[in-house]
């Protein structure tokens, strides 16, 4: 179970790497090691819900240290896939191999090992914070002993200290969240599961819970796998897996992934975007897409673009043009076809 | 860690739970006490001018004294198990569901943490039993708190297959108050089992309640006492026995469906 003396992050640690922003850790970049089977590997996983397919085929792995993030819209199978790997459902197919073995689908060695934060809360919401934990750890064969040294350790990473009585349904959100994760991460896993882990945090707690998840990982070698469909949470992954309609259609690191995006991103704002970006198809030779925030333009050198665009339009046509480097959600629609923000 | 181990510690922290959320909450341990008081007064008042023990000058509230205690144990069970129903989508229940241990060490913690609550429910009842005419160094005990004891975790683990199988909280009481309480009513509990009555009585000895009610009635007012079926108190412990496992496997059935 257990395997290293080393307690969970320290606050003094924390506190110093809350300054700098979560991609900028080097060590965290590092490339899977080749050597060694991937920690987790997802072989043709398959699964249907009655007639539909929520998955097709998924496979992917996430190697030891590193944290990689399912990214899709809502709909796409992220939280099935989620859920097929926590063991509350059973895959129609496919393979699930922990450590280069192929290991059943919900097997108790994989439960064992890993800790998971759910979307839904997940904690006994009359318990106190600290009763939480320590549950949570005798759940995984810590003694009860072991469970409150853990617990202690773990609430004062977390800030919690202070509010270890307090029942876990008094915290706020941000509390809530933290407390969950604490409450992952007390048996010492190999691997940590998260599903949409940050939904409702502040950019404060946003940044928080990512140093926490970031050291554990550089410093213990803690394997992450998360679900997202925020731009910015993909971002701070070493590798992304982008689902879409229950199939991965792309996987590699962020950057890379906006490497598929060629230039720049122009948008322009309209009152009456679809028979302008018809016209701008028409005299540019380009295409356009209408999305959620506008008509978007992906081209290489796109200042050019820009003034032609404003002298083109009499004033009135549009409200803005704006130019910008492309963010993981450009990706995503560039990829796909589809808004990230949407429903799939 | 073993396996065994693991679902050991998996069924204790259940139980523990269970335990501890009872005890805090002043308003559980209020009702625990006051619904079966007004439900016995109420109840047997109303009976005792006109129910007559045949060849008994027992009183109505005498005989019903034990039925209550059943009823207490029951609707423990009903109460701790429907939070299960929201518990294993949005609570506690899915990081234990994720987490190492069985899903048959899921229903026993759970079994056995209803079951405490309801023994203890029982017990704050049980402190009026003089009143009722039982003195309470004539009970005996250890015969009371096995038959309450099995009870409680049969009832609660079909309470639990129940949970599982229904997944909402209206359906889950729909069928309780149709399955569960219609099993307490012909338990023997309001009314003894009578001979002119052939179909009744058939069904009275198919239901297991009946035997814990039997075995209530025996270790409160002794072997003699009106409302006991016919046999011995080891029978009816292993009745009772045999239904709390058989609904054990069978919440363990219900809880191997996904998710």
């Amino acid at each position: 179970m257990a395997s290293t003396a080393t307690t969970g992050v320290g606050a003094t640690a924390s506190r110093d790497a809350l300054d700098r922003p979560p991609s900028a850790h080097p060590a965290a970049r590092g490339e899977p090691d080749r050597d060694r089977p991937a920690r987790l590997a997802i072989r043709d996983l398959s699964f249907r819900f009655g007639e539909r397919h929520v998955l097709r085929q998924v496979s992917f792995e996430v190697g030891r240290g590193e944290i990689v993030g399912l990214l899709g819209p809502n709909g796409a199978g992220k939280s099935t896939l989620f859920s097929i790997i926590t063991g509350l459902l059973r895959p129609a197919s496919g393979e699930i191999l922990l450590d280069g073995q192929e290991i059943a689908p919900g097997a108790r060695a994989l439960r064992a090992r890993m800790g998971v934060v759910f979307q839904a809360p997940s904690l006994d919401a009359k318990l106190g914070a600290f009763e939480n934990l320590v549950l949570g750890g005798q759940l995984f064969g810590l003694s009860r002993a072991e469970a409150r040294a853990r617990a202690t350790e773990l609430l004062a990473a977390a800030g919690l200290a202070d509010r270890a009585g307090d029942p876990a349904g008094k915290l706020s959100g941000g509390l809530r969240r933290r407390l969950e994760l604490a409450r992952a991460l007390i048996h010492r896993p190999s691997i940590l599961l998260m599903d949409e882990p940050t939904v409702g945090l502040d950019a404060a707690a946003f940044k928080q819970t990512w140093e926490l998840v970031r050291e554990l990982s550089r410093r213990q070698g803690l394997t992450v796998l998360l679900t997202t469909h925020r731009p910015d949470e993909a971002e701070a992954c070493d590798r992304l897996v982008v689902l879409a309609q229950g199939r991965v259609v792309a996987t590699g690191s962020p950057d890379a992934l906006r490497a598929r995006v060629p230039g720049d991103v122009v948008t322009v704002e309209a009152d009456d975007p679809a028979p302008l970006a018809a016209e701008i198809a028409a005299r540019f030779g380009v295409h356009p897409r209408v999305g959620a925030h506008g008509i978007h333009l992906e081209r290489e050198r796109g200042h050019e673009l820009v003034p032609r665009l404003v002298e083109a339009f009499p004033p009135g046509r549009f409200r803005s043009v704006s130019i910008r480097r492309p963010t993981l959600a450009d990706a995503f629609l560039a990829i796909t076809g589809r808004d990230l923000e949407g429903d799939a | 860690m073993t396996s065994l181990g693991y679902d050991l510690a998996t069924a204790r922290v259940l139980w523990w739970r269970d335990l501890v959320r009872f005890f805090r909450q002043p308003s559980r341990l209020a009702g625990a006490l006051g619904q079966p008081i007004i439900f016995w007064l109420v109840i047997g008042s109303g009976m005792a001018a006109t129910f007559r023990m045949p060849g008994s000058s027992l009183g109505y509230l005498q005989f019903f004294y034990p039925g209550v205690v059943l009823m207490v144990v029951l609707f423990a069970a009903i109460f701790t198990t429907v939070s299960v129903i929201e518990d294993r989508h949005q609570g506690f229940l899915q990081a234990v569901l994720a987490g190492p241990g069985s899903r048959a060490a899921l229903v026993v913690g759970k079994a056995f943490g209803s079951a405490s609550v309801a023994l203890s429910q029982a017990a704050l009842f049980l402190v009026l039993a003089p009143a009722a005419g039982f003195p309470i160094r004539q009970i005996d005990w250890p015969l009371l708190v096995a038959a309450l004891g099995l009870a409680a975790v049969g009832l609660a683990a079909l309470g639990f297959a129940v949970a599982w199988a229904v997944d909402n909280v209206q359906g889950y009481h729909a069928i309780q108050m149709t399955l569960l309480v219609p099993l307490w009513v012909v338990s023997g509990a309001m009314f003894p089992m009578s001979a002119d009555h052939p179909t009744l009585a058939a069904v009275m000895r198919a239901n297991p309640v009946a035997y814990a009610v039997s075995a209530a009635r025996r270790a409160l007012a002794g072997e003699l006492a009106p409302g006991v079926l016919p046999g011995s108190a080891a029978r009816d412990l292993a009745v009772v026995a045999l239904f709390a496992v058989a609904a054990l496997a069978l919440a363990i059935v219900a809880s191997r469906r996904r998710a």
